[in-house]
């Protein structure tokens, strides 16, 4: 976390930098099967965040190390592209994907039916187009919603929400220059219908009262997402056109 | 029924249901394909078409992958073998296996490749399925063959009831469309064979399908193509 900086993400109304007050998030945008030859994909656009992600399989797994006698695998790749943000970025897995590939498979694991399909692979790509600031959050919601559209069996879907802490006031959903600039972020993954909770990780320090602010805010967040990815699925198969 | 869930306008009263949707709390219902029972409610495990007969709720999948079951007439490509075995691509999961004694010719050993090579399209009947969704497949079957001409029209596996349509209907539509021949394999594969300006009707129409089986009116779209 950066500390304040010079930066004054919020001012004494209470407004942020890019017109919200303090419990809006931004807004948010799914479309399914927007890539035809994938089993399932869906595009989030998340404010600035545009995400794409593609589902394949179920698959045979190779090498046939990786396979699970009892179980599939799923395999989730999540990255950047270079021009998804004002710096470059390198080309390949990184320390950060790495990571958030994997705790994004955590997430997906805890609600998709793997045990439907042993010794098999699904494969999860996350493509990350633009960037600004959440795009984990985006990235496990597009993946969520992919698996939906692929026809993967799943106990729910699972919807990635992030709130903060600038200026010592709890933001939910934070922007590029909060998530810079502010004390705390603190991401997590919520099963809307039954309000489980399958990810969360926390950077900065959250007092008792913050927390529990961030967590209302994910909670509420989580169902505004939720309702955008039924209407997306709706508008893809409910015969709106 | 419980939730927020629309009619897809379909007339047939199946209503559109998405993973994690809660179905129904009264405990007489029961869990078909698709469903599962989670403390005590209906869950929808996938995003489908919820269908109620009887006491049972189902779920028909709005897109799948193949799963094979013993049987099935499936159109499989030939993927790799070894001296007495070909490796078959059938769209599911797992490759399926096509043992040399269940080839329609006599193969002595190590000669495999003389009869089907890599790439190769086959007609062929799924023999046996395990548990782990491997499956072996046999050639040995009336009308079972290596299919040497026409080409092979991918659509998703759970739209094959809509080609072939009420008692046969639109896949007699189909065939008088392009006049052409056609033949059905549940993975999704269908071989067309016949006039090349008629087979690019044919695909035309199941262009249509592919898109728009979910939407009611799939009946009058396609007679419309007859008519352009």
């Amino acid at each position: 976390m950066g500390g304040y900086g010079d930066i004054q993400c919020i001012d004494e109304n209470g407004i942020r930098l890019d017109g919200r007050t303090a419990e809006q998030m931004r807004e948010v945008e799914i479309e399914c099967g927007v890539i035809p030859v994938a089993d399932g994909s869906a595009r989030v656009k998340w404010g600035k965040n545009e995400v794409i992600a593609a589902v394949y399989g179920p698959m045979e797994a190779h090498p046939r190390k990786i396979q699970r006698q009892d179980r599939a695998i799923l395999d989730v790749r999540y990255n950047m592209a270079p021009f998804s943000t004002t710096d470059r970025i390198r080309p390949g897995f990184n320390r950060r994907s790495r990571e958030i590939s994997k705790v994004t498979a955590d997430a997906l694991e805890s609600v998709v039916d793997l045990e439907l399909y042993p010794r098999s692979k699904i494969r999860v790509e996350i493509e990350i187009i633009c960037a600004e600031a959440g795009t984990r959050c985006a990235g496990i919601t597009a993946a969520s919603m992919a698996l939906a559209d692929a026809g993967i069996p799943m106990s729910d879907m699972v919807v990635s929400v992030a709130s903060g802490k600038v200026h010592d006031i709890v933001v939910c959903d934070l922007n590029k220059e909060e998530d810079n600039y502010g004390e705390a972020d603190l991401p997590m993954g919520i099963l809307p219908m039954t309000g489980e909770l399958v990810f969360l990780q926390m950077d900065g320090d959250l007092n008792m009262e913050q927390f529990q602010q961030a967590w209302d805010y994910n909670m509420e967040s989580a169902k505004e997402v939720h309702a955008v990815m039924v209407e997306a699925l709706k508008r893809r198969y409910g015969g709106d056109e | 029924m419980t939730g927020d869930s629309t009619s897809n306008e379909s007339g047939k009263g199946s209503t559109l249901v998405y993973p994690g949707q809660r179905l129904s709390a009264d405990g007489s219902a029961q869990a078909g394909h698709g469903v599962r029972l989670i403390d005590g409610n209906l869950v929808a495990m996938k995003t489908g078409n919820m269908v109620r007969s009887g006491n049972t709720v189902t779920i028909e999948p709005l897109s799948s992958r193949y799963v094979p079951r013993a049987s099935d007439l499936v159109v499989g490509y030939i993927e790799g073998m070894t001296n007495n075995i070909w490796f078959v691509d059938i769209g599911a999961a797992f490759n399926a296996i096509l043992p040399m004694s269940l080839a329609p010719w006599k193969v002595e050993f190590g000669a495999v490749r003389q009869h089907l090579g890599i790439g190769d399209a086959i007609l062929c009947r799924v023999q046996e399925v395990d548990e782990t969704h491997s499956s072996v497949v046999t050639m040995k079957g009336m009308g079972l063959r290596k299919l040497k001409s026409g080409f092979i029209e991918e659509i998703p596996p759970h739209i094959i009831g809509k080609v072939i349509g009420k008692g046969g209907g639109m896949l007699q539509q189909l065939k008088s469309l392009g006049q052409s021949r056609m033949i059905i394999g549940q993975n999704g594969r269908i071989w067309i064979d016949g006039e090349l300006s008629g087979m690019s009707e044919t695909r035309k129409a199941m262009d249509v399908i592919r898109d728009t089986a979910h939407l009611p009116g799939l009946n009058e779209r396609v007679a419309a193509l007859a008519t352009e």
